[in-house]
């Protein structure tokens, strides 16, 4: 870079300061496989779970785990938790909770349930109208958590007992559906096919092709200028080897799944989520802002950040993801039912923790929160495969939610 | 002395690259009041901790005699079985619990478990009767005052069979009444044989009270005054207590002062939640280009309240006052248009208010100026790592990188990280609220040619510190403040130590008696 930097340089500072007496020299330049790993073991981590865990299930169902057909349905299954855990990682971030989500689920699919079959309003009308009751949803709630300084915990407490009854009032306790096939595409539709074949879906493929192509490329320039600039990076070795794994997971999977019926719509609809909520947390100044205001308010409010106004948006961005999850989980049921969503909020926030975000705010990320809920569901569709009842399981997933929290503290203390 | 209830000899206790007390000697003797007095810093609290076993024994080397046998307090629970008790400046009430129930905290009149209300009520009405507190046992002790809450704690002491009773600065946050009933009750205590150790910075209080007065400087004992015989001279503990030599620990610097930029002007600020109580009396302020105005004072007189008061209303309510910049009144309601004009505040509490520990150096440094690294929002990645290299450089943060996250840097490398994030900001007006607090010689000495070369590039630095020699040795001019007024205003030329404490000594007796 030629350009002279200009940040309010000082001349002649560093040469005062080179006059100071030393004082004892701080910790050595320290730049190895190993210091770095030990900083980033809980990404890495968390990947190797993951994976451990797929294989684990992948051997313990014979390999019905990654059947083509298992394989769309364990995405249909968590795209909803996925998409709010998004979301919920950003509100445990700036310092929250949300407990409301379930509920909301349940309210956003009746009110279009009521919207779509009752009113007979279109349901593209429908949907617009259900994302802007979400926003404003979760904008109440943040309305009363930032601005008036009451506890995350118990506005949503409240909140979700106000959005189940509500969704009871909404359906007046009854099942509305079905829906017309146009919404039911959002869950149950497919990437159309332009090639004909008769077992691969090329077009698929060929989406899954392209899309870790571009994140090959995205990774690769990244990586270049960082080396321009001499910024410090992961080591070669792990770059790379996180890339091939990264691109020959994307294309297998992509492949996997062209041979049933293509990717999902769901699947993009996340993915595309997933890429900018992963954008507006690392690389932009309200997500930024997020960060500081949840690992100190005090010195992010001394820095100029409106700090309840960014506590504020997690909330207003949360009903929306929430709004969005809804509509999914009523296309893919068909119908809305008072039951839609209870206990969902559970799963969601769960994801989050098992990710690495931490519960005092401040700590987590979007990827660690995506395969943490990949890791919930995997162990949901791998258990019920193998026949184990519903019981033992929340048993496991209870235990696998405070075993990686401990490892978290562990290390933390380390 | 064969009266002493209790000896300290050779106290030395040290921390990581400090040594907080070296070579201390306290002698109390039975039933009297000892006054120990001292600047922020001398070791006073240090040597509370260590006679009371906060700090155990083995953690410090010196002998504690205490009626007559050589003590080794392993914690506080040893020191309080043989009757010493502490009360601290900060209470150490439950405020939801009734004045009982904080009474007997701990220490429950019970059988198998199960507390004896109706004997702790009685109990607590006798305790109540001998501090002079007419208060219902049932009283919660968040509805009572400061001044009578000292009492509730005097009253714990009572109960716990105390024999020497050690006060930190119990009169700091009490009005002129109830620092004299406290007084009052010091005296009534001693005449039922209690000993009493008073650490405090009022003069005229300890002159009412003290029968003996130990002076701390540095963390050593510089003088014991026997004050029953005769009145004691304030000037000679004055002198006693600042008089020390200032060594090379300044960088040189030769002042170029400019125009008035910065003015603040009858600056009237209000406790957050009690809204009677004024914390900033009027002040008017004002700084030049190229200037280092000090702001001296004790604890709690209100300079940081002044500070962030003026820094986008961070503290307080009810504030009045004007402040100009370049002689055009600002606003700086809110933190963002005082950094938009130009005003930074480095905080005195670095890791509660200034920094994000957990994040890295280059996310510290681009937090008050993100629009400085970003584009329509977005950060640029490459520019924030220059921008934050360049300031490791420059300031010589001595880190592995600007990867490193804060929380694992020394004091001074973190105070370099807080200013550097404030230089990004690109200020006129730099408000060092402590700069060099808590970090060690080497790092004070880089800081304070920080801060000359800034005033050399033509910032207007505020700088308030509670270290006189820090004052005397950069400031051009300082402010002296106390109970939230300026008591006086020293050039360079005239300042001494002596001249400030004596303002604050002068202006606190005014106004505190």
């Amino acid at each position: 870079m030629g350009t002279k930097l200009d940040i309010g340089a000082i001349p002649g500072l560093a040469e005062s300061l080179r006059n100071a007496p030393p004082d004892e020299a701080d910790a050595p330049e320290a730049k190895n496989y190993g210091s770095f790993l030990k900083n980033n073991m809980r990404e890495y981590g968390m990947l190797l779970s993951l994976i451990v865990i797929m294989g684990f299930f992948e051997f313990m169902t014979d390999g019905t785990l990654m059947e083509p057909l298992n394989l769309t349905n364990l995405v249909l299954q968590n795209s909803y938790v996925i998409i709010m855990a998004l979301g919920m990682l950003m509100v445990i971030v700036a310092g929250h909770i949300d407990l409301s989500v379930g509920s909301v689920v349940g309210f956003i699919g009746a009110l279009a349930a009521v919207l779509i079959v009752n009113f007979h309003v279109h349901y593209v009308t429908a949907s617009l109208i259900c994302l802007v009751a979400g926003a404003l949803i979760g904008g109440a709630q943040g309305y009363f958590v930032a601005f008036f300084k009451i506890p995350s915990f118990i506005v949503t407490l409240a909140g979700m007992l106000v959005f189940k009854g509500l969704t009871l009032a909404l359906l007046e306790g009854q099942s509305v559906g079905p829906f017309p096939d146009g919404f039911q595409l959002l869950s149950s539709g497919f990437l159309p096919d332009a090639f004909e074949h008769d077992t691969l879906r090329v077009t698929s493929l060929l989406v899954g092709v392209i899309a870790a192509c571009v994140m090959l490329v995205v990774q690769l320039r990244g990586r270049a200028k960082q080396a321009r600039h001499s910024m410090e990076s992961e080591p070669h070795g792990f770059f790379l080897g996180k890339l091939a794994v990264f691109t020959a997971a994307i294309i297998y999977f992509s492949y996997l799944l062209a041979s049933y019926k293509g990717i999902p719509n769901v699947l993009a609809v996340m993915a595309v989520l997933i890429v900018i909520y992963m954008f507006i947390s690392k690389r932009t100044v309200l997500g930024r802002r997020v960060y500081a205001v949840g690992g100190n308010e005090k010195a992010a409010r001394l820095s100029g950040i409106r700090t309840e106004r960014v506590s504020f948006y997690t909330f207003v961005n949360m009903g929306l993801l929430a709004a969005v999850a809804g509509l999914i989980f009523a296309a893919r049921l068909n119908t809305a039912t008072p039951k839609a969503g209870v206990g969902f909020e559970l799963d969601v926030i769960a994801a989050c923790f098992i990710g690495g975000a931490s519960a005092s705010g401040g700590v987590g990320k979007v990827m660690g929160a995506v395969i943490g809920a990949f890791i919930m569901g995997v162990m949901n569709n791998g258990m019920s495969i193998m026949g184990i009842g519903i019981d033992y399981q929340q048993v496991i997933k209870g235990l696998v939610l405070l075993a990686a929290v401990c490892v978290d503290v562990f290390n933390k203390n380390k | 002395m064969s009266d002493a209830i209790l000896e300290m000899r050779g106290i030395r206790k040290t921390f990581p690259g400090v040594v907080a007390l070296d070579h201390v000697n306290l002698t109390v003797r039975a039933g009297e009041i000892h006054a120990i007095v001292g600047e922020n810093g001398a070791g006073k609290s240090t040597l509370m901790k260590v006679l009371s076993g906060v700090y155990p024994h083995g953690s410090y080397s010196g002998d504690i005699e205490y009626e007559g046998s050589v003590r080794a307090f392993r914690d506080i629970r040893d020191s309080e079985a043989l009757g010493i008790i502490i009360i601290h400046q900060e209470l150490a009430l439950v405020p939801q619990l009734s004045i009982a129930e904080n009474l007997f905290l701990g220490n429950e009149p019970s059988s198998l478990g199960v507390i004896d209300w109706e004997l702790a009520q009685r109990r607590t009405r006798e305790l109540l009767a001998k501090v002079g507190l007419n208060e219902s046992p049932e009283t919660l002790v968040t509805n009572l005052g400061v001044g009578k809450q000292q009492l509730v704690e005097i009253a714990k002491a009572l109960c716990k069979n105390v024999k020497l009773l050690i006060l930190d600065e119990p009169t700091a946050s009490l009005n002129e009444s109830d620092s004299d009933a406290l007084l009052e009750l010091l005296l009534d205590l001693q005449r039922q044989g209690i000993a009493s150790i008073l650490i405090s910075h009022k003069l005229n209080e300890i002159s009412r009270v003290a029968d003996a007065i130990t002076v701390l400087r540095d963390g050593n004992t510089v003088y014991s005054f026997d004050c029953r015989g005769e009145p004691i001279s304030e000037n000679l503990v004055i002198e006693q207590m600042v008089g020390r030599e200032m060594a090379e620990r300044y960088p040189p610097r030769t002042p170029d002062i400019g125009d008035t930029i910065f003015e603040v002007r009858d600056w009237r600020v209000f406790h957050p939640q009690h809204a009677e109580r004024e914390v900033v009396k009027g002040i008017n302020l004002h700084a030049r280009r190229g200037e280092v105005v000090g702001i001296a004072g004790l604890m709690g007189a209100g300079r940081t309240e002044l500070a962030m008061s003026i820094f986008g209303r961070s503290y307080g309510q009810k504030i009045s006052g004007t402040v100009l910049k370049n002689g055009q009144p600002i606003d700086t309601g809110s933190v963002s248009q005082a950094i938009r004009h130009g005003i930074a505040y480095v905080t005195e509490d670095r890791k509660g208010l200034g920094l994000v520990l957990e994040e890295d150096i280059k996310t510290n440094v681009s937090l008050a100026n993100l629009a400085g690294v970003s584009k329509n929002q977005v950060i640029d990645d490459a520019l924030e790592y220059q921008v934050a290299d360049g300031f490791r450089q420059q300031l010589r943060i001595r880190c592995s990188g600007v990867l490193q996250k804060v929380l694992h840097l020394s004091g001074g490398n973190q105070q370099k990280v807080v200013i550097a994030k404030w230089l990004f900001s690109k200020p006129d007006v730099l408000i060092l609220d402590e700069p060099s607090r808590g970090i060690d010689v080497g790092a004070k000495y880089e800081i304070y040619s920080i801060i000359n070369e800034l005033a050399a590039a033509g910032k207007c630095i505020i700088m308030i510190s509670s270290e006189m020699p820090e004052l005397l040795g950069m400031c051009d001019r300082i402010y002296v403040m106390n109970e939230g007024a300026f008591a006086a205003e020293l050039t360079a030329a005239e300042a001494t130590q002596e001249k400030i404490m004596r303002a604050i000594v002068n202006h606190g007796d005014k106004h505190g008696h």
